[in-house]
């Protein structure tokens, strides 16, 4: 093999033809798969997820300024394909994975330690290679030498109401030297079960893959159906989606800035915050019949339309949201006890945002001007207006800004889309299932989720693989505490607010 | 922050009027704790959180019974941050295999005497999860339950309503 060199996508995808679900596909050698990997390295395309496949290996890659997005597979060789991670860390965690579920090598990969494998399984996952040799358990975290360091070990149960995982803390005095993850006490199977399953089955696991943003992963999965069977939902059910989305990513920014708030003990902001979220999550269930719309997305439209009365019951919950919000966001912007916490605290940079490939606020406070919603638009937001919001700081309180405009901007867009509603059905017919895939992107509250699914001529899913936002910004978290006080952490982790379901699936 | 805080106070409150103990879980409850006689806790409940696996859907709606509405803290419903602390342990999610020793763990480390709630379909019958190799299975079939509190996930007032039927049941 010629040695390879950093490649770009766009240069490999020129004059190929996007499918339906706006993604090229293109078989590739080793060469050209490590080329790509040192792109990615490089700058010179995102890396949007990592999976595999019966006997190949597949990458997403996007180039949001050339709106390309391109899915290149290399077929396995005795059961390996050339590491991602060796050129692009951003991959590792997802090529641990990768070998604790499917037994695949990713040759040359730089961590050889478990990840969703915890050695606890009694039998192994179906998708695991059968001559694949089980790895010993043990799990040594990173080591950090130093007079006077100690360790912290939090988790996988925490103080709080909050998902497991495990956080090791490397500390010198209260500063943290070093935080290292540990992941997977959530893992589910989830990709397991919905193999073989009927489209309608693998929904509602689909919509249960991190419950906070259940209508965002029910949209995604709905979308990567759809492309695969050329599948049109109505108007009406294409705007009553956005609306829903909308209606999450204001429930979720409205409570986190608020406990935000309360973990820069500023207590009273938080108690109006969530009773807005409490106002929020009443009207969705009087509009929707579920507080968080659950399984109400669904492949072909939507399994609940909004009445007359609901959509004013919107109308009013925005102009509610719009005084109360406004109200707490003034005392944020004033109060220089909470700017003293949230200010240069847990700084990401916008190198890291960049090589991450770091979505949602996350990657939007570092300076990554990325949105799903305006990069690689899909149903209503083709035709909707709003600006992204975007902030430098890489801080806490640029996380806190950027929340703050998108509910502002979510709000406009609901009262966009209410305009836009004319009646109409809300489901259209499947159309004759043949063996095809399909894939899709969409910005849930967090950032961007990536679904694709495979199916056969039964309607009948052969693959299914999801990328949880919080997979490329789970890591930014160890850097973005780096040198700040163990107290902050609460902080700086609720500014992020990464998913532990997504993540460990 | 002068006005909200004067806004804060004249408003008048959000909270919603004491719902009745759930039905359901009063009947679950009496065949649970049978004629036992327990100690009189004073009306008021430690409670520890342990998300076994779930979606974390089941923590978004326990985190409401503590918003201004609901209000669980008037009840003597009270979170705690460790085990040692604990009157009751409410569990989400199927128990996953990667969870599995740390729930029994934490059940261990509560004094007794103590009960288990499982909050979910998921904690009581792993939900769309049944059958994955990753789940070890529902709560009771790890730690024993004495209390069910059904629906994916349950609604805050259900969450509150199951929980004062276990106030009330524990304190006769
Ligand atoms: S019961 Fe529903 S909301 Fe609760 S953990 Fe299970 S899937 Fe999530």
């Amino acid at each position: 093999m010629k040695r390879p060199v950093p490649t770009a996508a766009a240069a490999l995808a020129t004059k190929l033809r996007a499918g339906p679900d706006g993604f090229i596909r293109l078989q590739i050698d080793e060469r050209d798969w490590i080329g790509l990997a040192m792109g990615c390295a490089q700058g010179l395309q995102d890396l949007l997820a990592l999976w595999v496949d019966d006997d190949a290996a597949h990458m997403g890659l996007g180039v949001p300024a050339l709106k390309l997005r391109i899915i290149v597979s290399v077929p396995l060789k005795r059961g390996s394909f050339p590491s991602v991670a060796k050129n692009h860390p951003a991959a590792c965690r997802l090529e641990r994975s990768i070998r604790d579920l499917h037994g695949v090598e990713p040759k040359g990969l730089p961590d050889q330690r478990n990840w969703m494998d915890h050695g606890k399984w009694p039998s192994p996952p179906p998708s695991l290679k059968k001559d694949a040799a089980r790895r010993d358990a043990a799990y040594a975290f990173l080591a950090t030498e130093g007079e006077g360091l100690h360790q912290i070990a939090v988790g996988p149960v925490h103080a709080g109401i909050i998902e497991p995982g495990h956080f090791r803390f490397s500390v010198n005095g209260e500063a943290v030297v070093r935080l290292e993850e540990r992941f997977g006490y959530t893992h589910k199977g989830i990709a397991a079960l919905c193999k073989g399953a009927d489209i309608a089955t693998a929904a509602r696991i689909a919509a249960r893959i991190s419950g906070d943003s259940t209508v965002a992963y029910s949209y995604a999965y709905a979308l990567a159906i759809e492309a695969a069977l050329k599948w049109r939902p109505p108007p009406r059910a294409i705007l009553l989606r956005g609306i829903m989305a909308e209606i999450e990513r204001l429930s979720h920014h409205v409570n986190d800035v608020g406990a935000i708030c309360n973990d820069a003990s500023v207590v009273v902001l938080h108690a109006h915050c969530t009773l807005l979220r409490e106002d929020i999550l009443r009207t969705a269930n009087q509009c929707f019949g579920h507080r968080m719309m659950m399984d109400r997305i669904v492949p072909g439209g939507v399994a609940a339309d909004l009445s007359a009365a609901g959509a004013e019951a919107i109308q009013a919950l925005l102009a509610r949201c719009a005084t109360n919000f406004e109200a707490v966001v003034r005392v944020y912007d004033e109060a220089p006890s909470l700017q003293d916490r949230t200010v240069s605290t847990g700084n990401v940079s916008a190198e890291l945002a960049r090589r991450f490939g770091a979505g949602g606020h996350v990657g939007r406070a570092s300076g990554r001007a990325f949105d799903t919603r305006l990069n690689f638009p899909y149903g209503p937001y083709e035709a909707l207006d709003f600006a992204m919001a975007l902030h430098a700081g890489g801080d806490v309180d640029a996380r806190v800004w950027v929340r703050i405009e998108e509910v502002r901007s979510s709000m406009a867009l609901i009262r966009q889309m209410l305009k836009l509603l004319v009646p109409g059905p809300l489901m259209s017919v499947m159309p004759r299932a043949r063996a095809s895939e399909g894939a899709a992107m969409v910005e849930g509250f967090r950032g961007d989720i990536f679904v694709t699914v495979r199916l056969d001529d039964r309607a009948r899913l052969v693959n299914f693989y999801a990328r949880d936002p919080s997979c490329f910004q789970w890591p930014l978290l160890e850097a973005a505490i780096e040198g700040n006080i163990v107290a902050d952490f609460p902080l700086c982790n609720k500014s992020f607010n990464c998913s532990y379901s997504g993540h460990d699936m | 922050m002068r006005s909200l805080l004067f806004k804060s106070l004249l408003e008048g409150s959000a909270v919603i009027a004491p719902p009745q103990p759930g039905s359901a879980a009063v009947t679950e409850l009496a065949e649970a704790l049978g004629q036992q006689a327990h100690a009189r806790l004073g009306r008021s409940l430690a409670i520890r959180e342990v998300d076994a696996g779930s979606c974390n859907g089941c923590e978004l709606e326990i985190h409401a019974i503590n918003n201004p509405v609901y209000d669980a803290e008037r009840f003597g419903l009270k979170f705690v941050a460790s085990p040692r602390h604990a009157d009751v342990l409410l569990v989400t999610g199927p128990v996953t295999w990667n969870m599995r020793q740390a729930l029994e763990r934490t059940y261990a480390a509560m004094p007794s005497p103590k009960w288990v709630v499982a909050l979910g379909d998921c904690a009581a019958n792993c939900g769309v999860f049944t059958g994955s190799y990753a789940c070890a299975g529902a709560v009771k079939d790890i730690i024993p339950v004495d209390l069910h509190i059904g629906g994916c996930p349950p609604p805050p007032l259900e969450i509150l309503k199951g929980l004062l039927a276990l106030v009330n049941e524990m304190t006769k």
